[in-house]
């Protein structure tokens, strides 16, 4: 069982939580992800960690409510307990100096984005982060985002913050000015789908964080595979990140439409 | 005393001989095996969590022990790979002391009640019963037996727990909770060892919890057997992944003096032929993870599940009756298996594919799938079948199915359960640096020890097998134990 020590909402519908996990605190590295379940009938969820304080012992995570799982979840109060959160899982970002870096996040994708933005921020790159959501009151961590990057670009579905358009407008602003050596992108799978394109079209290597319907999270079951350059991977396990421009985005769309 | 004077000095006591003097050995000869009492079929195939196989009275449960000659030289024990001392539990069977037949059991199997129901006994200790080898009989049902003892143990509500030894402090890491690792447990909790199991799901049980069914094993008794362990002195981590949440260094500094790696074959195989990854198509593992491990067909878990209408079970092992019978009862007015070979070469336990054809299940044998159609949705609708006929044996003895020229064949469906394999779990071989493995993700040890060439580390079941059986991954438990105990007080 896992203490939530804090719980702060990002906005109606999307809820920050700081769990108790001193192992995974431990042990995890930018682009993994943890699986949790809330109560004896419930479901095995996978969600990325967007922060640890070893001290405090703790694992930061942000769930949109969106299905029955992420609902119940985002019901819990400061105080009461996960029944079950396991981790770290998957492959850890691979960071290293590639010189100018987008990191282009969408909607509560702006989360685990912020542990790679930290680490690439570190490892020496220039990070311009993009952040993209439908409107101004979703747009989240912006603040803890420009600490680590060199320039923030928010994007909004309607204008109402920041510049109006979608993500893949704010990363083409970019591109019109100057080289980029990697993007990362960590969103929903079609906003994925279009920024992979458009990267493509420039040369750019890409890399996207997945995020597919799981079950174990631990390479067991193969629910959550999808194909990358025509072989069929474990997102859990060989993932979540993967080639970008390698990911089959239609099949994996179609398959997370599996139990809707 | 050698394990053999001890079998022998068990087999003179005054009780025994008095019993074996009781009845005629032609008499207990002529005696019929007994028949296991079971649901009617139509009844239970749609019943997902009531056990088929009822178990037997005491009165047969004494009646077929008397059918055992308890032989000078029991070759039933040779069959059995936790080498349960077995003429001693079934004369005890046959005299009504079915505590004493139960306190027998648990002296080498810390899971008699899983092992009765689960372990193929015509291949292991009932093919080496005296019966069939030398008398052309049917051997003594020593599997029924045991589950006997161990059920009416259970039952009785008063569970005795083995001897321990005084505790050593000796601290020892189990990784997986499943048959190797409680084996592991139970052997080396009794020799005082102070010891930890770490497994990766929330549940305790590994393959007894979210892979084999409850209508051939039920969860609650799985539980009580691992209680046991528990009440013994056992703990147990759950969520918690050697290799990720903590590292073997981790172990090792918190004084961790040794480790038994029993993490199992986990990774599903798939074909990769087109079409494997629409809608409905998914592994055994995760369709028997969704309806055992997450109760996905109650209406109350947040877990879903799909609930075909013509489900085809790709593959013919006990996995795959496990799945077929499961989609069965989950609804499927088809249910089919489709097997490459012919049913000869099946390698499901008879029993099973027996149950299954009783439940309606039809058998596709000599077909192989070569692809899969999706409708607009992306949801499986069709599969195109290739006919087979068997050719010459292959490598592993049996014959090699090959595909008839030009005969295809459609078939509708709307789900597929593919269940052709599995393979080594590979994290602990890619977190433990230096751990010799084979190029099949199998972990290489000493047979004899089962020790890797880690010192500390020793391993056992699926992860050095391969895919392979609940009581040959318990016996390589017992093995290690033995071995590690050894090691260990030098």
């Amino acid at each position: 069982m896992n203490k939530i020590v804090a719980k702060e909402y990002f906005s109606e519908n999307v809820v920050k939580f700081e769990v108790e996990a001193p192992l995974i605190a431990k042990s995890r590295k930018a682009g993994h992800f943890v699986i949790v379940r809330v109560g004896e009938k419930g479901e095995r969820i996978p969600l990325t960690i967007a922060a640890s304080d070893t001290e405090r012992g703790t694992i930061t995570i942000v769930i949109q409510a969106v299905g029955e799982s992420s609902r119940k979840i985002c019901a819990l109060n400061e105080g009461e307990y996960i029944t079950d959160i396991v981790g770290p899982l998957g492959q850890a970002t691979h960071i290293e100096n590639y010189g100018t870096v987008i990191c282009a996040g969408g909607g509560v994708g702006i989360a685990p984005m912020l542990p790679i933005i930290e680490a690439m921020k570190k490892a020496g790159n220039k990070v311009i982060s993009v952040l993209a959501a439908r409107t101004k009151d979703l747009v989240i961590l912006e603040e803890q985002v420009a600490e680590y990057s060199d320039e923030v670009i928010v994007m909004t579905d309607d204008g109402s913050y920041g510049h109006k358009g979608l993500i893949t407008n704010g990363i083409e602003m970019i591109l019109e000015r100057e080289k980029v050596d990697l993007c990362v992108t960590i969103g929903p799978a079609i906003m994925m789908k279009f920024v992979s394109l458009l990267t493509q079209k420039h040369n750019i290597p890409t890399m996207a964080s997945l995020n597919t319907i799981m079950v174990d999270g631990t390479g067991m079951c193969g629910a959550c595979r999808i194909t990358v350059g025509g072989k069929t991977k474990f997102v859990c396990v060989d993932g979540p990140e993967f080639n970008a421009h390698e990911v089959d985005f239609d099949e994996m769309l179609m398959r997370l439409r599996a139990y809707s | 005393m050698t394990e053999q004077e001890y079998i022998q000095s068990r087999r003179s006591e005054p009780w025994r001989e008095e019993l074996r003097k009781s009845l005629k050995a032609k008499e207990r000869g002529d005696r019929p095996r007994v028949h296991m009492p079971e649901l009617d079929a139509e009844y239970r195939s749609h019943s997902l969590k009531e056990e088929v196989n009822l178990g037997l009275s005491a009165e047969q449960a004494v009646f077929e022990a008397g059918r055992c000659l308890d032989c000078v030289n029991p070759t039933c024990m040779e069959g059995c790979p936790v080498g349960i001392h077995i003429p001693t539990f079934v004369k005890n069977i046959e005299r009504g002391d079915f505590s004493e037949a139960a306190k027998v059991l648990k002296e080498t199997s810390a899971l008699p009640a899983v092992c009765g129901r689960v372990c193929p006994q015509e291949k292991q200790c009932e093919a080496k019963c005296i019966y069939i080898q030398k008398m052309k009989k049917e051997p003594v049902a020593i599997g029924y037996l045991e589950r006997f003892a161990a059920d009416y143990e259970r039952e009785s509500g008063s569970v005795s727990l083995p001897e321990l030894a005084p505790a050593n402090g000796i601290k020892i890491a189990v990784v997986g909770s499943g048959p190797a690792g409680l084996s592991f447990a139970g052997d080396m909790v009794k020799r005082g060892y102070d010891i930890t199991v770490f497994e990766a799901l929330h549940e305790i049980g590994g393959v007894l919890k979210y892979g084999i069914p409850e209508f051939r094993l039920p969860n609650k008794i799985v539980d009580v057997e691992i209680n046991v362990l528990r009440k013994m002195g056992v703990k147990f981590v759950n969520n918690c992944i050697v290799g990720k949440t903590i590292s073997r260094e981790d172990l090792l500094d918190e004084g961790f003096k040794g480790i038994f790696v029993a993490s199992g074959a986990g990774l599903p195989n798939f074909m990769n032929i087109p079409g494997e990854n629409l809608i409905g198509i998914m592994s055994s593992n995760e369709f028997l993870t969704r309806v055992n491990l997450m109760d996905a067909s109650n209406p109350e878990s947040d877990t879903p599940v799909q609930m075909g209408k013509r489900v085809a079970v790709i593959g013919a092992g006990n996995t795959a009756m496990d799945s077929v019978r499961t989609a069965k009862r989950l609804g499927a007015e088809r249910a089919m298996i489709v097997y490459r070979r012919s049913e000869e070469e099946m390698p499901a336990r008879i029993e099973e594919v027996k149950h299954a054809k009783e439940e309606g299940i039809e058998f596709h044998t000599l077909h192989n799938p070569l692809c899969y159609e999706g409708d607009e949705k992306g949801h499986v609708k069709r599969m195109l079948l290739q006919k087979m006929e068997l050719g010459e044996p292959d490598a592993s003895g049996r014959r090699k199915p090959v595909p008839i020229e030009g005969a295809t064949e459609w078939f509708d469906v709307d789900e597929v359960i593919v269940s052709v394999g599995v393979s080594p779990n590979p994290l602990i071989p890619s977190t433990f640096k230096g751990l010799d493995i084979t190029k099949w993700g199998t972990i290489i040890v000493n047979q004899d020890t089962m020790q890797s060439d880690l010192p500390e580390v020793y391993a056992g079941g699926d992860i050095v097998r391969g895919g392979a059986t609940v009581i040959l991954a318990m016996g390589d438990g017992r093995k290690a134990a033995a071995a590690m105990d050894k090691a260990l007080k030098g």
